[in-house]
C-alpha cells in the first residue's frame, strides 16, 4: 500500500496544482508540500525496507498485487527491491529541490509555474510507477507515460529550439519504446507457451529465463536493449539527450539526466540481465564496447562544448558509460557500483544542471565563452560549482568516486581491456571538469555575460527576476539564501556518501547478489565482502 | 408442357426473429423515417428525424442486448445466409454505438448554424435561380445556401440514408455467404455515396467526393462481383462454408479459388480503406461534411473488417498458407502507405485519413492471425479505433473560421491558448491515436500485435511498431503546434458545441479512456465466441 500511495500522491498533486492559474503563489507552495510529503513517505519506506530479508531471498518486498486485464494476464503489481528503493529515494530528494530551485525561474511567456509543477509532480508519480512496477506491461505503461509530461515540460517551458528538442525527444523515445513492446508482446507469448497462459509477472518471467532457448532470447534482449540503450543514452542512440538537456528547463532537466535517464540502466538490471541471461552474456561485448566508446566520446565531446547546458548533457553520457561497463562486466561488486553510480550520478550531475542554471540566470547566456572570473563577484557559487564539477570527476571524498572505484575494481578481472581503456575517461573527467571551471570561474573577470553586456532578457535566457532586480545594483550577484537552501542538501549528501556510502550500499547489496544469482554466473574474484 | 408440377413447393425459411431483431428494427426505421421525409411538413422533420433514428438505434440495442444477455449459441438463420455468433453481436453493438454517435453528431444544428449539410432542395433553388438575375452570380464555392431571412434548414433526408447505411453494415458483417454480403454491400454503400455530397460549404470539393467515391466503388463492387462469381464457379457454392469445405477437399485447380480469393479482397480491402486500395480515403475524409467522415471512418471500417474477419477465418482458414504472404505484403504497404504519406499532410482530415489507412494495416494483422486471439484483438481494435475516431472527427468540427472548418493545420497554431479543453482532448485523442499506454489505442494495438505474434509473424509485428512509431511523428506534430506554436492572428476560433456534439465526443472520449484501464470487460465481450458456418 505504501508503494500505492507512493506513486498516486504526486499524480493527485499534479491534478490539484495544474488547474491553480489563479494563484501562482500557492500553487508553488502546495506543490512544493506534495513534494515534502512524499519525500517524508519515502523516507517511511526506505525503513520500512527490512535489509536482512532481502538478505535472506526475499527479491520484492512491500508488494501489491491485484488482477489487472486479465485476458492479457497483467497485474497490477508494485513491489520494491534495494535498487528501486534507492532510486525512489533519490526522486523524492530531487523534486523538492527542483522545485526550491524553479521558485523564482522566469518562465517563457504565457506559461503559469502552475502548469510547470504540475508537470513535475505528473513525472515524479509515474518515476515512482516505472520503478515500482514488478509486472512487464505495468512497467511498459509507465515507461511510456513518464514521456508525455517530460515532453510537455521541455515543449512549453525550455529554450529558444524547444519544439525540435521536445519533439526529438519523443519520438527517440517512443521509438526506443515500440520496440521494446515487441519484445514484451513476444515475452508474454513465449511465457504462453511455457506455462499454457501468458504472464506478466516479472517473477514467473524469470523463473522461465533458464529454459528459453538462447535465440528466442537474443531477439527479445535485443528489443529491451534498444529502448534502454536509447533511454540510458548509449552512443549511437545518445543524439536527443544533448538537444532535450540544452532545451529543458533546467529544472525537468535535472530530472530528465538525474531520474528518467537512469531508467535505462535500471532497465537493464532488472530487466535484460536477468531475463534474459544467456543473451546478456552473449552480447556483452557489444554493450561493452558501446559503453567504453561512450565513456570516452563522451568525455572528449563535452571538453569541446561551448553551450554548458550541453557540456553537462555530454558529462552525463560519459557517466552512462561507466554504468553500462559496470552492469554488462558481471561482478557484484560492479553491479553494486552501477547501482550506486545511478544514485550518485543523479546527485552530481543535478547540482552541476543547477549551478549552471544559476549562471545562466544571472548571465542570461549559455556559452561558455560569456563567462570568466565569476568566482570574484560570486564566490560561494563558484564553490557550489567547483564542489559540483569535483563529485562529476570522482574526486575522492566525494561519492561518485566510491562508485566509480566499484565499477572500475569489480569489471578488471573479468574484462581488463575495457576497464583499462575506461580509467582514461577519468582523466579526461578531470580535463573537462577542470577546464571549464578554470575558463569560467578563474582569472579577472571577463566575458560579456558577466560583465552585464548582454541585454537583460536577451533570447534564451531563463533571467530570475530576483536576480536581475540586484544586479542593476552589484553587477554579477552571489547566492541568495533561497539559492544555497537549494544547494546545501546536495552537498551535504554529496560529502557524507562520499564517506559514509554503507547505508546506501547495505540495501543495494543483497539486490545486487540477488540479480548476480538470476544471471547465473559467480563472481571473478572474491565479490562483496559482506 | 409445364413443368411447374415437377418443381417442389417453395418453403419459406425459417426466421430467427429474436436474432435478427437489431438488424430488422433498422431497417423498418429507415424505412419509416423515408415516409416521415414524405408526409411531414418541413419544419417538423428533423426533430421527428432525429428522435426516430435516436429511439430505433436505442431499441435495436435493447433487443440486441436483451438476446445476448441469453448467451445464445452461434445460430445461422434466413436459409443461413445470416450467421447470428459471438463476433456478429459484438460488431452489431459497436456499429449501432458508433452509430447513435454519428447520428448525434450529423444531428447536431448549432455547430455550423442549421447543421453541416446542406439545406433542403426547395430553399436551395430560391437562392440558386435568382442569382443569375442579379448579374455577378457568386462563384459556388462562396454560394450561401437557403432562403434568405430565415434561419438555414437541413437535408433531413441524411437521417434515413444513416440508418440504411447502417442496416447494410449490419448485414454486412453477418453475411454468412457471398451473395448475401454484395446485397449488403451495395446497401452500405448507395446511401454513402450520396450522404458524401452533401456538404454545406466547399461544395464542389464535397461532390468531387461524391462522385470519385462513387466510381471507384462502382469498381471494388464489380470486383467483388466477379470474385464471387469466380469462387462460385470453384466450389459450386457461395455459402461460406461450403467454399472452405470445396477448398479442402477436392483435387481442383487453386486458380479459380485463389483469383476469386484476389478479387474478392480487393473489393473488400477497399471498403476497409486498406492500402493501397486507399485512394479514395484522404479525398472523401476531406471533401464528405465532418460528421458524414466521422460515421464513414468509424462504421464502414467496423462493417468491412467484420466482412474481412468472416471470409478469411470461415472460408479460407485452412488455405491461409496460399494466400497469407499476398496479405502480409498489402499490410505491410497499407502501414507504410499511411504513416509515410500521413507525415507530409497539410490537412487535418487528410492526415486522419491517412492514419486510418495505417491503423487498417494494423487491423489486418489481426484479422490474417487465424486464431481466436486473432478475431477478439481484432474485434476489440476496431471497437476502440471507432470510438476515438469518431470523437476526433467531432473536434475537429469544432474548429472553424468565418469559411467554415479550419482543417489546414497551421490554423491549430496555439489551439491551447485560446481553448485548453478541446486541445487537451485532442491531444488526448491523438495520443490514442498513436497508441501510447492508459489510451484504447494502446490495449488495442497490444491485442492485435500479440495475435499476430502468436500466429507467427513476428516480422509483421516488427515493422507495425516500427510504423507506428514513424506515424507518431504527425499526431506529434498536432500536438506541438496546438501547444508549443503561438496562435495566428486571425486564428479560427472555437465553436462552442451543441448538447448532441458534446454528448458524441464525451462518449468517444470515456470510451478511449476507460477500454484504456479497464478493457476486461469489452475483451470478455470481443473473445465471447467464435464464428458459426
Amino acid at each position: 500500500m505504501l508503494l500505492l500511495v507512493l506513486l498516486l500522491l504526486p499524480l493527485i498533486g499534479a491534478l490539484v496544482v495544474a488547474p491553480m492559474k489563479e494563484n501562482q503563489r500557492l500553487a508553488r507552495l502546495v506543490a512544493l508540500g506534495f513534494a515534502l510529503v512524499e519525500l517524508v513517505l519515502t523516507a517511511v519506506t526506505w525503513l520500512s525496507y527490512s535489509v536482512a530479508d532481502a538478505a535472506s531471498g526475499t527479491r520484492f518486498q512491500l508488494e501489491l498485487s491485484v488482477p489487472w486485464i486479465p485476458a492479457f494476464g497483467t497485474r497490477f503489481a508494485l513491489g520494491i527491491d534495494g535498487i528501486a528503493l534507492v532510486m525512489l529515494a533519490l526522486i523524492a530528494v530531487l523534486v523538492p529541490i527542483v522545485m526550491a530551485f524553479s521558485w523564482e525561474e522566469k518562465l517563457p511567456e504565457g506559461r503559469t509555474r502552475s502548469g510547470y509543477f504540475g508537470l513535475l509532480l505528473a513525472t515524479q508519480g509515474l518515476l515512482v510507477g516505472v520503478f515500482a512496477a514488478t509486472d512487464v506491461f505495468l512497467f511498459y505503461v509507465f515507461f511510456e507515460a513518464m514521456l508525455i509530461p517530460m515532453y510537455f515540460m521541455i515543449g512549453r517551458f525550455g529554450g529558444p529550439r524547444r519544439q525540435y528538442a521536445a519533439v526529438k525527444f519523443f519520438l527517440y523515445s517512443l521509438l526506443g519504446g515500440l520496440i521494446m513492446l515487441a519484445s514484451v508482446i513476444g515475452l508474454f507469448v513465449a511465457s504462453g507457451e511455457q506455462f499454457g497462459q501468458g504472464t506478466f509477472t516479472w517473477t514467473d518471467l524469470q523463473r522461465m529465463a533458464a529454459s528459453l532457448p538462447e535465440s528466442t532470447q537474443i531477439w527479445l534482449f535485443l528489443g529491451f536493449f534498444v529502448a534502454f540503450a536509447i533511454k540510458a543514452p548509449l552512443v549511437p542512440f545518445h543524439t536527443w539527450l544533448p538537444d532535450a538537456g540544452a532545451e529543458a528547463p533546467v529544472g525537468a532537466g535535472v530530472l530528465l539526466v538525474g531520474v528518467l535517464d537512469k531508467v535505462g540502466t535500471f532497465g537493464f538490471l532488472r530487466y535484460c540481465l536477468p531475463l534474459f541471461p544467456l543473451a546478456s552474456q552473449r552480447l556483452a561485448p557489444l554493450v561493452l564496447i558501446l559503453a567504453v566508446i561512450g565513456i570516452l566520446y563522451g568525455a572528449l565531446l563535452a571538453v569541446g562544448q561551448t553551450d554548458m547546458k550541453r557540456f553537462v548533457a555530454y558529462t552525463s553520457i560519459a557517466h552512462f558509460g561507466f554504468i553500462a561497463l559496470g552492469i554488462f562486466a558481471f561482478s557484484t561488486q560492479a553491479f553494486a557500483g552501477s547501482a550506486l553510480y545511478m544514485v550518485n550520478h543523479g546527485l552530481s550531475t543535478g547540482m552541476l544542471f543547477i549551478v549552471v542554471g544559476l549562471l545562466i540566470a544571472r548571465g542570461g547566456s549559455r556559452l561558455v565563452t560569456d563567462y570568466g572570473g565569476v568566482s570574484k563577484p560570486a564566490p560561494l557559487l563558484a564553490g557550489a560549482f567547483l564542489v559540483a564539477g569535483l563529485s562529476s570527476l570522482a574526486m575522492p571524498g566525494t561519492n561518485s568516486f566510491v562508485s566509480e572505484f566499484l565499477v572500475l575494481v569489480g569489471s578488471y578481472p573479468r574484462e581488463p581491456v575495457y576497464t583499462i581503456l575506461a580509467t582514461v575517461g577519468i582523466v579526461l573527467a578531470a580535463l573537462y571538469v577542470l577546464w571549464m571551471y578554470q575558463r569560467t570561474m578563474q582569472g579577472p573577470v571577463r566575458g560579456a555575460a558577466v560583465l552585464g553586456a548582454l541585454e537583460r532578457g536577451g533570447p534564451g535566457t531563463m533571467l530570475d527576476p530576483g536576480v536581475a532586480a540586484k544586479r542593476d545594483g552589484s553587477g554579477f550577484p552571489d547566492l541568495s539564501k533561497r539559492e544555497i537552501a537549494v544547494l546545501t542538501p546536495l552537498i551535504v549528501l554529496i560529502i557524507v556518501l562520499g564517506f559514509f556510502p554503507g547505508p546506501v550500499l547495505d540495501v543495494i547489496n543483497p539486490s545486487v547478489v540477488a540479480t548476480m544469482n538470476e544471471v547465473g554466473l559467480s563472481d571473478p574474484v572474491g565479490g562483496l565482502s559482506r | 408442357m409445364t413443368s411447374q408440377a415437377q418443381v417442389a413447393p417453395l418453403m419459406a425459411p425459417p426466421i430467427d426473429y429474436a436474432a435478427l431483431a437489431p438488424l430488422l428494427i433498422v431497417l423498418a426505421a429507415a424505412c419509416i423515417a423515408v415516409l416521415v421525409e414524405a408526409f411531414l411538413p418541413r419544419h417538423q422533420r428533423w426533430p421527428a428525424q432525429v428522435t426516430l433514428s435516436v429511439v430505433a438505434i436505442g431499441a435495436a440495442g435493447l433487443a440486441l442486448g436483451l438476446y445476448a444477455g441469453n448467451g445464445p449459441a452461434g445460430i445461422t438463420t434466413l436459409a443461413d445466409s445470416l450467421a447470428v455468433d459471438g463476433p456478429t453481436l459484438f460488431l452489431w453493438g459497436t456499429l449501432l454505438a458508433l452509430g447513435l454517435g454519428s447520428i448525434l453528431l450529423i444531428a447536431d444544428r448549432s455547430v455550423e448554424p442549421g447543421g453541416a449539410l446542406i439545406a433542403s432542395a426547395a430553399s436551395r433553388a430560391v437562392v440558386g435561380g435568382g442569382a443569375g438575375a442579379e448579374g455577378i452570380a457568386p462563384p459556388p464555392e462562396d454560394r450561401s445556401y437557403g432562403t434568405p431571412g430565415l434561419a438555414p434548414t437541413m437535408q433531413t433526408e441524411v437521417f434515413p440514408f444513416t440508418l440504411f447505411a447502417l442496416a447494410g453494415m449490419m448485414a454486412f458483417c453477418a453475411a454468412n455467404d457471398l451473395l448475401t454480403m454484395f446485397v449488403a454491400l451495395e446497401v452500405l454503400s448507395l446511401p454513402l455515396y450520396i450522404m458524401c455530397g452533401l456538404a454545406r460549404r466547399r461544395r464542389l470539393m464535397s461532390q468531387e467526393a461524391a462522385v470519385k467515391y462513387f466510381l471507384l466503388g462502382a469498381f471494388a463492387s464489380a470486383f467483388f462481383l466477379y470474385g464471387l462469381a469466380l469462387i462460385y464457379g470453384y466450389a459450386g457454392s457461395v455459402r461460406l462454408t461450403d467454399i472452405a469445405t470445396a477448398a479442402v477437399g477436392t483435387a481442383r485447380s487453386d486458380a479459380l479459388l485463389l483469383g476469386g480469393l484476389a478479387l474478392l479482397v480487393v473489393g473488400l480491402m477497399f471498403k476497409g480503406s486498406v492500402g493501397p486500395f486507399h485512394t479514395w480515403t484522404p479525398d472523401v475524409y476531406q471533401g464528405a461534411p465532418t460528421p458524414v467522415t466521422a460515421f464513414m471512418a468509424a462504421c464502414t471500417k467496423v462493417a468491412a473488417f467484420g466482412a474481412i474477419l468472416r471470409v478469411l477465418h470461415v472460408a479460407f482458414g485452412d488455405t491461409r498458407w496460399e494466400w497469407r504472404g499476398v496479405l502480409w505484403a498489402i499490410a505491410i504497404l497499407s502501414m507504410v502507405i499511411g504513416a509515410v504519406i500521413g507525415l507530409t499532410q497539410t490537412d487535418i482530415k487528410r492526415m486522419i485519413a491517412y492514419s486510418s489507412v495505417a491503423h487498417a494495416g494494423f487491423l489486418l494483422i489481426g484479422a490474417i492471425s487465424i486464431t481466436e486471439q486473432g478475431v477478439s484483438g481484432t474485434l476489440f481494435y476496431l471497437l476502440a479505433y471507432g470510438f476515438t475516431t469518431l470523437a476526433v472527427f467531432g473536434v475537429i468540427s469544432l474548429v472553424r473560421n468565418a469559411d467554415g472548418e479550419a482543417t489546414h493545420l497551421s490554423q491549430w497554431a496555439g489551439l491551447a491558448k485560446r481553448s485548453p479543453i478541446v486541445a487537451g482532448v485532442m491531444t488526448f485523442l491523438l495520443l490514442a491515436l498513436a497508441g501510447i499506454p492508459l489510451t484504447s489505442g494502446f490495449t488495442a494495438k497490444f491485442a492485435v500485435f500479440s495475435a499476430g505474434l502468436g500466429d507467427g509473424m513476428a516480422p509483421l509485428v516488427v515493422i507495425a511498431l516500427v510504423a507506428s512509431a514513424v506515424a507518431a511523428f504527425f499526431y506529434v506534430r498536432v500536438i506541438v503546434l496546438m501547444y508549443f506554436s503561438e496562435p495566428a492572428a486571425d486564428g479560427p476560433t472555437v465553436t462552442v458545441p451543441g448538447a448532441f456534439t458534446t454528448a458524441a465526443i464525451t462518449l468517444g472520449v470515456i470510451v478511449t479512456l476507460l477500454l484504456g484501464i479497464v478493457p476486461t470487460l469489452a475483451l470478455g465481450w470481443a473473445g465471447g465466441g467464435g464464428f458459426v458456418g
